[in-house]
């Protein structure tokens, strides 16, 4: 069963964090179409987590077409979300450990690395919405 | 969610002419899980005294499933609650409690709460005084199932209990209100383990209500802003600025509002549930009544 963890002080609500949980899972192939998700009950006991939040991720995850709830059934996996061969995905590694390389070699450790990688994204997120 | 289960309209307490409460609102529907958060004596307790219809209101109206809380057994019977320090009698064993549950409630379900205290591990021959604070909590919750209310309200379930218990406690309750669909009102002055389980907020302080509503909505109108003084002196209208900090070359402001923010010369972070729940507590008050007990009796 795909084991959920909920994180209070990353600032994502904990339905985002389910929702991200779960396309992680399908985009690296853990989840295949077909897997039933746990239960909304299922999780609610185990992780001790409000069952409202684990119906919301799953319904957000409905109307993005990646899971389709069967009455009386559960919920299961409709389509996958693996973006890439394992292939691809091991030369897209060596290009990073390059890439890290040379921040380390300018003088950034981790956590600057990740401050470097972030305000990328950011900035490349603000240009695309702009 | 539909109808709501707890509603309050400008409800207060008055002990003599201190207000522990007062102008108290909120609506929460049905099947919701809500935790009130405040420091000790912010009015926690009151506002649940008076929804469970161990106090009554002073002013203003309060209903839970549609009914005016009272001492009236139909009243009592939809209405369960945990009260602090979950009071049990000492000297009763579990299956004794259970026993005289079942003689009190006409709905009780004694096979939920064996099935309940043995998923717990309770032993039934332990007396009351002799369990563990996580043993009697699962005790004290147990007995609040089996009579099946549709209202669950706990004053402070989480403060004596160590972080596995306090799991344990609310692996039962989310485990409850997921399979009956009950609405669960928990008090707490501990946040951290509140985001998980709660999807309802309210911030107590001073006997007034400083913040309530949806927690996933809460927490993505607000956020921090930092940047240069420039760009943070100016916001745009329709957001409103909670706390601003000030250094040397950058501030740092939390905000609420309900659209993005573009300036590419800020930046934007999440806040979380403690660090909404401080900055309100934090926050002066936003209508401040006259000092408790000095105009109070020259008032109408």
């Amino acid at each position: 069963m795909l084991n959920f963890r909920i994180e209070t002080t990353s600032g994502l609500a904990p339905y985002v964090q389910v929702v991200q949980q779960v396309k992680q899972a399908l985009r690296l192939g853990w989840l295949q179409p077909g897997d039933k998700l746990p239960t909304v009950h299922e999780v609610a006991s185990t992780v001790a987590i409000n069952p409202n939040t684990v119906q919301k991720a799953y319904r957000e995850l409905e109307l993005e077409g990646l899971v389709v709830g069967r009455p009386g059934q559960g919920t299961f996996v409709a389509r996958s979300l693996s973006q890439s061969t394992p292939e691809a995905l091991t030369a897209l590694g060596r290009r990073l450990e390059r890439w890290i390389a040379a921040a380390r070699a300018a003088g950034l450790d981790d956590d600057g690395i990740m401050d470097v990688v972030r305000a990328t994204m950011r900035n490349l997120r603000t240009e695309a919405s702009a | 969610m539909n109808a709501p289960a707890v509603e309050a309209v400008e409800a207060g307490h008055r002990y003599g002419d201190f207000w522990a409460l007062r102008g108290c609102t909120l609506s929460l529907p049905s099947g919701s899980v809500t935790a009130v958060v405040g420091p000790n004596g912010a009015g926690k307790t009151t506002l649940l005294n008076l929804l469970v219809g161990l106090l009554p209101a002073s002013e203003g109206r309060l209903r839970v499933m549609g009914d005016q809380p009272s001492s009236r057994p139909e009243f009592l019977a939809q209405v369960g609650f945990v009260a602090q320090d979950c009071p049990l009698y000492r000297e009763f064993s579990v299956a004794d409690l259970l026993r005289f549950g079942r003689a009190m409630n006409p709905r009780w379900d004694d096979a939920l709460a064996r099935q309940r205290l043995a998923a717990a591990e309770v032993p039934l021959d332990r007396r009351a005084g002799r369990l563990s604070g996580g043993q009697r909590a699962q005790v004290a919750l147990a007995l609040a199932l089996a009579k099946r209310p549709q209202v669950l309200l706990l004053d402070e379930p989480l403060a004596a209990l160590d972080p596995l218990a306090r799991r344990e406690f609310l692996k039962t309750l989310m485990n409850s209100a997921s399979e009956a669909g009950i609405t669960v009102v928990l008090s707490s002055h501990l946040i951290g383990e509140l985001a998980r389980v709660c999807d309802h907020l309210v911030v107590i302080r001073d006997g007034q209500v400083r913040l309530v509503g949806e927690l996933d909505q809460l927490l993505a109108e607000h956020r921090w802003v930092a940047g240069p003084p420039e760009d943070t002196a100016r916001m745009p209208s329709g957001v409103e600025v909670l706390s601003t900090s000030s250094h040397e070359r950058h501030n740092t402001l939390l905000v609420r509002s309900q659209g993005p923010l573009l300036n590419p010369a800020l930046t934007v972070s999440p806040v979380d549930l403690e660090e909404l729940v401080l900055a309100y507590l934090e926050r002066p008050a936003p209508h401040l009544s006259p000092p408790l007990g000095t105009h109070e009796g020259a008032r109408p």
